[in-house]
C-alpha cells in the first residue's frame, strides 16, 4: 500500500515543466542552467548509461516487462507450465466479463472506493482541523494516530480476525459494557462483513489522511486567518471560507491515492476472510478474485486476463480523474512555478 | 520535499488572530484525541497484551487484561528458531531491497535531474508510468518470470521485482531534490576540476543524504510490510518472510490464540521500533512525497 502513496501531480508538474520552461532545465532561472547544456558527448552518454543502467533494466525487467506479458498470456488458456499454445482470444475476457462472481467484486470495490471516500475524508479533515489546535502532545499524537499504517496488512488482518470473531474480545467488550445486544457475527455475516471491511480499512488508512491534511493546514499562511480575523469572522467561517478550499489541493491527491489503493485492495480481504470466504461473506475484490481463479486455480491465461482488467479499470478511473479533478491542480502549480 | 515548513514567529496580536482561527484547545479537544489515540491503539494493545494471556482467559473473557500475565508465549516465540529464521530472511530482503533501490535510484535521478539529452522526458515517463502498475496487477506473469529465472523459493526472486517496484516512488522523490542543488555548486565543482562523477560522488551523495533517508525508510518498511510477492515466490517455510510467517503460524496455531498473538506482536515490533525512531523522516517524506 505504501508503494501507491506516490504523487501524480508531481509526474505532471515535472512534464509540464520541461515542456514549458524547456528541455533541459530545473525549474531555477535559466542562466544557471546553461553550464548543463553543453552538447552530449561520448563521455556524457557514457556516464548517462552507467547510471540510469541499473534502474532501467531493473525497472523494466521486473516490471514493465511483466504486465505486458500479462496482456500476452490473456489471450490463452493456459496452465502456466511450456509454452502458452491454447489460443483463445477474447475469450477469457468474455469470460470475466459475464461472470456473476467478477461482478460482485467489481461492485465491492466500487462500494468501498465510494465509501472510503465519504468516510474518510470528512472525518480525516475533522481530525486534522482539532489536532491543529495549538495543544500539549501534538506530536505525540500524530505519531501514534499513524501507527496503524505503519503495522504491516497481516498483522492488522490477523488481529481483527481474532478481535471480530463470533466469541471474539470486541463482543465480549459489548457485552461487558451491556450492549450483548449488539453482538454480531462481524466477519460472515454478509449483511455485515463489507461494513466491518470499511471500518479496518478506514483503521489502517485514516492516520495517513490525516497527516497530510495536518501538513497542509500548517501551510496555511497566519496572514489569511489574521486578515479574516480582524474582519470579524467566526471560527467555524475562516475554517469554511479559507480553510477548507485552500485545504483541496491535498484533498485532491489523497482522494486519488485513495480511489486507487481502493481498487487494487488484497492483502486485509485476503488475510481475514481467506481465499474462499471472501465471496460468500461480500467481501471479495477484483484481486482476491483474480489470486483465486488465476494462481490458486492454477489458471495463469485466466489470472494474466484479470489483471489487465483490474489495470484498464484503474488506469481509465486515474485518467479520468486527473483530466477532470487534478487538472486545476496541475494548472494552479504550473502558474505558481512560472512566477517564480 | 517541503514538508518542514517554517512557521514565522508570532508577535502577540498575531496570536491572538490565529487562536480563533485554528481554534483554542478545550477540555473537549483533548477529550476527542484522547479517544482518537484510543481507537487507534486499542487493537494493537489486544495484540499485544493477548500474548500476555492464557488460551483458557481468552475464552472465559475475551476482552479481559492479563491475569495473572503470564510470559510463556513470548518466551515460546523468541526461542524458537522458525520465528528467528523469519526475522532474517525479513531482515536480508528489506536490506538488499532498499540499499540498492536507493542507490539505483539516486543514480538514476541524478541523470534524469542533472544530464540534458534526448529521451530524457521519455526516460522520466517511463518511471513515472510505473506508478499505475501496483505489484498487484503484474503478479500473475511476474511470478511466471520469477519461476522461469530460477529464484522460486529464493529470496532473491522477491527482492528483484520489489526494488523495480519501488523504483518510481524513489525517483519521484529524489529527482525534485537533485535539481535543487544549486547550479553555482556544480559550477565550483566544475572550476576546480570535478566532472560529473566527480560531482556526483563528492557534492550530491553528502548534500542528498536525507531523501536518500526517507526513500531508503520508505522501501525498507514497505518490504518488511510487503505480502502479495512473497505469497507467490517464497513457498517453501525456510524461505518464508515474517508476514508469510505470521499467516502460517496463525493458521497452524488456530487453537492456540495467545501464542498467535504473541507471535503477531513480536513480528510488527521492528517496524514500530524503526517507525518511532525515523518518524519525522518517514510522515515528512510521505508528505513530501504527495505534495511534491
Amino acid at each position: 500500500m505504501s508503494d501507491s502513496s506516490v504523487n501524480p501531480l508531481a509526474v505532471k508538474d515535472s512534464q509540464h515543466d520541461r515542456a514549458v520552461v524547456g528541455a533541459g532545465s530545473s525549474p531555477a532561472p535559466t542562466p544557471a542552467a546553461r553550464p548543463r547544456r553543453r552538447g552530449v558527448g561520448w563521455r556524457a552518454r557514457f556516464e548517462i548509461a552507467i547510471l540510469s543502467g541499473p534502474a532501467v533494466l531493473l525497472f523494466v525487467g521486473f516490471v514493465i516487462f511483466p504486465v505486458c506479458l500479462a496482456a500476452y498470456y490473456g489471450f490463452f488458456r493456459w496452465k502456466g507450465y511450456g509454452k502458452p499454445t491454447d489460443f483463445v482470444g477474447l475469450n477469457n475476457y468474455k469470460i470475466i466479463l459475464t461472470d456473476p462472481e467478477f461482478h460482485a467484486a467489481l461492485g465491492h470495490n466500487v462500494f468501498i472506493v465510494i465509501a472510503s471516500l465519504v468516510l474518510q475524508g470528512p472525518i480525516a479533515i475533522g481530525f486534522a482541523l482539532l489536532l491543529n489546535r495549538p495543544m500539549r502532545f501534538r506530536s505525540l499524537v500524530r505519531v501514534l494516530i499513524f501507527v496503524p499504517y505503519v503495522v504491516s496488512e497481516v498483522i492488522v488482518g490477523t488481529g481483527f480476525s481474532l478481535m471480530l470473531q463470533s466469541d471474539g474480545a470486541f463482543n465480549g467488550f459489548l457485552d461487558k459494557i451491556g450492549l450483548g445486544s449488539l453482538a454480531h457475527d462481524w466477519l460472515s455475516d454478509p449483511d455485515i462483513a463489507i461494513w466491518t471491511l470499511m471500518a479496518i480499512i478506514s483503521w489502517k488508512y485514516i492516520g495517513f489522511a490525516v497527516i497530510l491534511f495536518m501538513a497542509a493546514l500548517q501551510n496555511i499562511p497566519d496572514e489569511l486567518f489574521e486578515a479574516a480575523a480582524i474582519d470579524g469572522a467566526s471560527y467555524w467561517q475562516i475554517q469554511r471560507n479559507i480553510t477548507l478550499p485552500l485545504l483541496g489541493p491535498t484533498l485532491r491527491i489523497w482522494a486519488f491515492l485513495s480511489i486507487i489503493g481502493s481498487l487494487q485492495l488484497f492483502d486485509l480481504v485476503y488475510i481475514v476472510w481467506g481465499q474462499y470466504v471472501a465471496g460468500t461473506a461480500g467481501v471479495s475484490t477484483m484481486a482476491t478474485y483474480m489470486v483465486q481463479y488465476g494462481r490458486t486455480a492454477g489458471n495463469f491465461g485466466y489470472g494474466s486476463a484479470v489483471a489487465v482488467v483490474l489495470f484498464v479499470i484503474s488506469l481509465i478511473i486515474a485518467l479520468v480523474y486527473q483530466r477532470f479533478v487534478l487538472r486545476r491542480d496541475t494548472e494552479g502549480a504550473l502558474t505558481d512555478k512560472a512566477a517564480r | 520535499m517541503t514538508a518542514a515548513t517554517i512557521v514565522p514567529p508570532k508577535a502577540s496580536t498575531r496570536a491572538r488572530a490565529t487562536s480563533k482561527a485554528r481554534g483554542g484547545a478545550g477540555p473537549a479537544t483533548y477529550f476527542v484525541a484522547l479517544l482518537l489515540v484510543g481507537v487507534m491503539l486499542v487493537p494493537i494493545l489486544y495484540i499485544v497484551l493477548g500474548g500476555f494471556r492464557t488460551n483458557a482467559q481468552i475464552t472465559t473473557d475475551p476482552a479481559g487484561f492479563p491475569s495473572p500475565w503470564k510470559l510463556d508465549n513470548y518466551i515460546d516465540v523468541l526461542t524458537s528458531s522458525t520465528f528467528w529464521r523469519e526475522v532474517v530472511n525479513s531482515a536480508i530482503v528489506a536490506l538488499a531491497t532498499s540499499a540498492v533501490v536507493v542507490a539505483a535510484g539516486l543514480m538514476v535521478s541524478f541523470v534524469l535531474a542533472r544530464y540534458s539529452f534526448r529521451g530524457r522526458g521519455a526516460l522520466y515517463a517511463l518511471f513515472a508510468a510505473g506508478l499505475m502498475f501496483p505489484v498487484t496487477v503484474a503478479i500473475t506473469p511476474l511470478y511466471i518470470v520469477v519461476r522461469d529465472i530460477g529464484l522460486m523459493n529464493h529470496l532473491g526472486g522477491v527482492i528483484l521485482p520489489q526494488i523495480g517496484f519501488a523504483l518510481p516512488t524513489t525517483i519521484i522523490i529524489l529527482v525534485p531534490f537533485l535539481r535543487a542543488i544549486p547550479a553555482e555548486i556544480e559550477e565550483a565543482a566544475s572550476i576546480d576540476g570535478a566532472g560529473k562523477l566527480g560531482f556526483f560522488f563528492r557534492m550530491v551523495l553528502p548534500l542528498s543524504l536525507p531523501g536518500v533517508i526517507t526513500t531508503g525508510i520508505l522501501a525498507f518498511v514497505g518490504s518488511w510490510n510487503s505480502y502479495l510477492l512473497p505469497l507467490f515466490i517464497l513457498n517453501d517455510e525456510g524461505s518464508f518472510t515474517l508476514p508469510l510467517g505470521v499467516q502460517a503460524f496463525s493458521s497452524q496455531y488456530s487453537v492456540d490464540t495467545a501464542k498467535v498473538l504473541a507471535f503477531t506482536s513480536l513480528s510488527m515490533l521492528p517496524a514500530l521500533v524503526f517507525f518511532s525512531l525515523f518518524e519525522r523522516r518517514i510522515v515528512g517524506g510521505l508528505q513530501g512525497a504527495v505534495k511534491g
